[in-house]
């Protein structure tokens, strides 16, 4: 839409803008956002991946509900696919079968949707990576992170119930797995398992359920917090990577009229045709080779969509017999357990920008990005956080591990079952040490120089190389950022020390007790004369 | 708070010098008056297609081509779409009307794409912008104004004077969503208590073994050593098929005939529900209820496809690894007088996985 600021009269699209002006008063609108400047950075297209995916997944997913039927009733299989006609399958499967081999484009847009809703939960998830290792989630972007991460929890439960529809043998048994998970919490789980399954699993109703959750009640929901992940975008302006020019009370970028929309427009098209580029060449989920489900045969080998990945993994890693029968009721410890894992797992990441914020007690807006090796025990812990996640995920392979490498199941469980406990640890140090072995080669070139290649001999006759000091603006980029020391404790106006300045002292020491400061005019001053010398 | 910054005591790690300034809002950051100065934006720097014309004609023209393109390839993908119809059940004609209709739409695609962002990054005027960003919160006056509408707001209502009103509204709102919790209720039958039916299974006294999926029972004779059967419960196919799949659920079995002299036996009973190395367990998995049913003759070992549990047979099906907590409970069997396996009772336990009223 082109919406001009001319006088009413001129041409037909003045005309139009006027029209619509008068009634909508939208060219304040245009004056407000049309020249707003957006940063540019390859890393910041991940949150657009998301977007786009999610709109891909609204447009693919409508045209399929156009023709799957939710139904659980049973129908004997008369459609083209030849090795099962005649089968009992629900009206589910059929019609999956019937999107697949009876409707031109069906199976492609069936794919379509599959890889776009794969796509979009790694895109969150990546996203989500470069927001906490840049710290962009700090003052004031700490609850647009909880908007973001119940998004992602969100996408996860749309993955599943999408994963389920189409009734065939693989998400029955995935279905299976979530009732006896959900059976063995303790006091409610029997109830909430009989209250969804609307009777005994897998029953007549779970299907159609899981349906309306799946294209009414939950797409409602991410397209809200969408909006308002969104709005907080343009309240807070989008943050920067630190660069000369750049401060914490500019933004520096393109407007979005018109190079930034042509760039994002662009690249909508580009991961729309990507992920129709793979959907017309790669199958996913070939419900037909599975068959309906059926809760007695077998399917060793078989793997989940790669975001449930990690609660399987939990599952699996447990060490066998644990389950104990207290005040007459059974405690089902592999299944609670491995859901306190996850839970605490997710309360983690989803309280971290405060914790961090009550640890620095940082009060200012940060607008612009921290290079993560400049927050290296933030670094640190996003390291032991994604090896954590690594490990479960690698568990819920553990059978393909075993057979690929020709290795024993047992070998392989217990190798996981003991990385997860030591691999975040590992993680953690080797981290930060490269963070702060990083930061100390920054200090390095920014007090010697970097070195060029030329070798000298000097008049003594022995050789150097020739090192040549940075310019003003690639200094910039490596003395330019935040700076944390451990806090002292210290009595409160009233003269006690409590708890709670004690805890924040600890933990402030933990965070910055290792600390390199960026270089000051002062050394480099000295270290120039010095080397005059 | 300390005027100089101190870096670590750690040896390997550099000390800076200089002021730190202070301030309420900072926290732990440090910030010293020491700091390099911010030297601004660098200089411009032109793209080629800025400075060669040439360049600059050539980049806009694939652009334009690229658009041209896209509709060709649009235009590609319905003819895709007429004339590589599916015939039913050729799965060749599936995959090339997939193939063909994918390939055109995503050519079209990525050809806006590219052109979008081509024309966004070569030819569109190369011009940096700088924005003002303001503080995130109102200003004074705004915020003080927002308290005062409150307060008058409040004074107009009477909330606060008022208890009983708010306390009442306060109380109505937190009842009036509960009715809606009692509905869900509805969610599953009202006559029946899970307990109960998690409890029980299909299999009874007298009941045939027979193959699943065919139904056709099984003759003890039949079974050699070390063959394994999938085994449903006589009748449980002629159940309409929604009540069918929710008792084979519960009553899948697993028959294995290993030498009697392999089965070890923690008492006579148990014993008893075997018949001549012929032994039935059930298949739903006790961990989170899989079907357990990859046998491995050498080892006499059950093991579950979703998460490794593996079960010995010649043990009672006790758990030897993975997460499952229980063995798999057993059907105790026999032989009727025509030699086909029967069922002598339900199982003794609940099967699947374990519940909270389990022992209940
Ligand atoms: S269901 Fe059998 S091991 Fe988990």
């Amino acid at each position: 839409m082109t919406v001009t600021a001319t006088p009413p009269s001129s041409g037909v699209t003045g005309k139009i803008s006027n029209y619509l002006d008068e009634r909508t008063s939208i060219s304040g609108a245009v004056k407000e956002f049309g020249r707003k400047i957006f940063p540019d950075h390859w890393s910041f297209l991940l949150g657009e991946v998301a977007l786009y995916s999610f709109v891909i997944i609204l447009l693919s997913g409508s045209f399929l509900t156009f023709f799957f039927q939710a139904s659980m009733a049973s129908v004997q299989y008369d459609g083209s696919y030849v090795p099962l006609k005649g089968v009992e399958m629900s009206v589910a499967m059929s019609s999956t079968l019937d999107i697949s081999f009876d409707l031109r484009g069906g199976l492609l847009l069936r794919q379509i949707h599959h890889w776009a809703a794969l796509l979009f939960i790694s895109a969150i998830g990546l996203h989500m990576l470069r927001v906490f290792f840049t710290g962009a989630f700090r003052k004031p972007r700490e609850l647009n992170w909880s908007i973001g991460f119940v998004l992602f929890v969100l996408a996860m439960a749309e993955g599943f119930t999408g994963y389920s529809l189409p009734d065939d043998l693989l998400s029955g048994n995935g279905l299976r797995i979530i009732d006896g998970m959900i059976v063995g919490l303790p006091v409610v789980g029997t109830w909430i398992s009989f209250l969804l399954f609307g009777g005994e699993f897998p029953g007549s109703d779970i299907i159609g359920r899981l349906y309306t959750l799946h294209i009414l009640l939950l797409p409602l929901v991410v397209l809200a917090f969408i909006v308002l992940h969104l709005m907080f975008v343009i309240i807070h302006k989008h943050t920067q990577y630190p660069g000369p020019g750049r401060t914490e009370q500019n933004v520096v970028g393109y407007p979005v009229l018109p190079v930034y929309a042509a760039k994002a427009g662009g690249f909508f098209f580009l991961v729309f045709g990507v992920v129709v580029l793979i959907a017309a060449t790669v199958t996913i989920n070939p419900i037909w080779a599975y068959g309906p489900y059926d809760p007695s045969p077998v399917s060793a080998g078989t793997q989940p969509d790669w975001y449930i990945g990690f609660a399987d993994g939990a599952l699996r890693l447990m060490p066998p017999h644990l389950e104990t029968y207290w005040f007459g009721y059974t405690w089902s410890w592999n299944i609670i357990i491995p859901v306190l894992l996850l839970l605490v797992f997710l309360a983690v990441v989803f309280a971290y920008p405060f914790f961090e914020a009550w640890v620095t007690g940082d009060k200012r807006e940060h607008h612009v990005l921290d290079r993560p090796r400049n927050a290296p025990v933030r670094t640190a812990i996003g390291a032991a956080g994604v090896t954590f996640y690594a490990v479960l995920w690698a568990g819920a392979a553990s059978d393909i591990i075993a057979t690929h490498f020709k290795v024993t199941m047992e070998g392989v469980i217990n190798t996981l079952q003991i990385m997860l406990i030591l691999g975040p640890i590992f993680a953690f140090m080797i981290a930060k040490r490269v963070c702060l072995a990083l930061q100390k080669k920054d200090r390095e070139i920014v007090l010697h120089g970097f070195e060029t290649g030329r070798i000298v001999r000097l008049p003594g006759g022995e050789f150097t190389e020739v090192h040549q000091q940075l310019d003003d603006y690639d200094r910039w980029q490596l003395v330019s950022f935040n700076d944390n020391a451990p806090i002292m404790v210290r009595p409160n106006a009233r003269g006690k020390i409590t708890g709670a300045t004690r805890r924040r002292a600890a933990w402030s020491r933990f965070f910055f007790e290792d600390r390199i400061a960026p270089v000051t005019q002062t050394e480099y001053k000295q270290e120039l004369e010095h080397s005059h010398h | 708070m300390a005027k100089i910054v101190k870096g670590s005591e750690k040896s390997d790690l550099v000390a800076t010098s200089g002021e730190r300034l202070t301030g309420k809002e900072l926290g732990t950051a440090v910030v010293t008056a020491d700091a390099f100065p911010n030297p601004g934006l660098p200089p411009h720097r032109q793209r080629v297609t800025d400075t060669n014309p040439r360049r600059l004609a050539r980049a806009a023209r694939i652009v334009a081509w690229l658009f041209y393109l896209s509709i060709a390839g649009s235009i590609f993908t319905i003819f895709a779409y007429m004339f590589f119809p599916i015939e039913g059940g050729d799965t060749t004609s599936i995959r090339l009307s997939t193939l063909y209709i994918g390939l055109g739409s995503a050519f079209a695609l990525l050809a806006i794409g590219i052109a979008a962002v081509h024309w966004g990054k070569a030819v569109m005027a190369d011009k940096e912008g700088v924005d003002e960003r303001h503080p995130v919160r109102g200003t004074d006056e705004t915020r003080a104004r927002a308290v005062e509408i409150f307060k008058e707001a409040d004074e107009e209502s009477g909330f606060s004077r008022r208890t009983l009103i708010r306390n009442g509204m306060i109380g109505a709102f937190i009842a009036f969503p509960l009715p809606a919790i009692a509905l869900f209720r509805g969610l599953a039958p009202m006559d029946e208590d899970p307990n109960n039916l998690m409890k029980h299974t299909f299999w009874k006294k007298g009941l045939r073994l027979t193959h699943d999926p065919t139904g056709v029972p099984i003759k003890a004779s039949d079974l050699t050593i070390g063959s394994s059967v999938h085994v449903i419960p006589e009748g449980l196919l002629d159940l309409p098929e929604a009540q069918m799949l929710d008792q084979k659920a519960k009553a899948a079995v697993l028959v294995v005939r290993l030498k009697p002299e392999d089965l070890h036996w923690t008492s006579e009973q148990r014993k008893s529900w075997s018949y001549d190395g012929i032994v039935a367990y059930s298949k739903i998995c006790t961990h989170v209820g899989c079907p357990v049913a990859l046998y491995e003759q050498q080892t006499h070992h059950l093991l579950c496809p979703c998460h490794q549990s593996q079960f010995d047979i010649s043990n009672e099906c006790a758990v030897i690894f993975g997460p499952a907590a229980r063995p798999l409970p057993q059907l105790p069997i026999a032989v009727d007088a025509d030699g086909y396996l029967v069922a002598l009772s339900d199982f003794d336990q609940p099967v699947g996985p374990s519940f909270w009223e389990r022992e209940k």
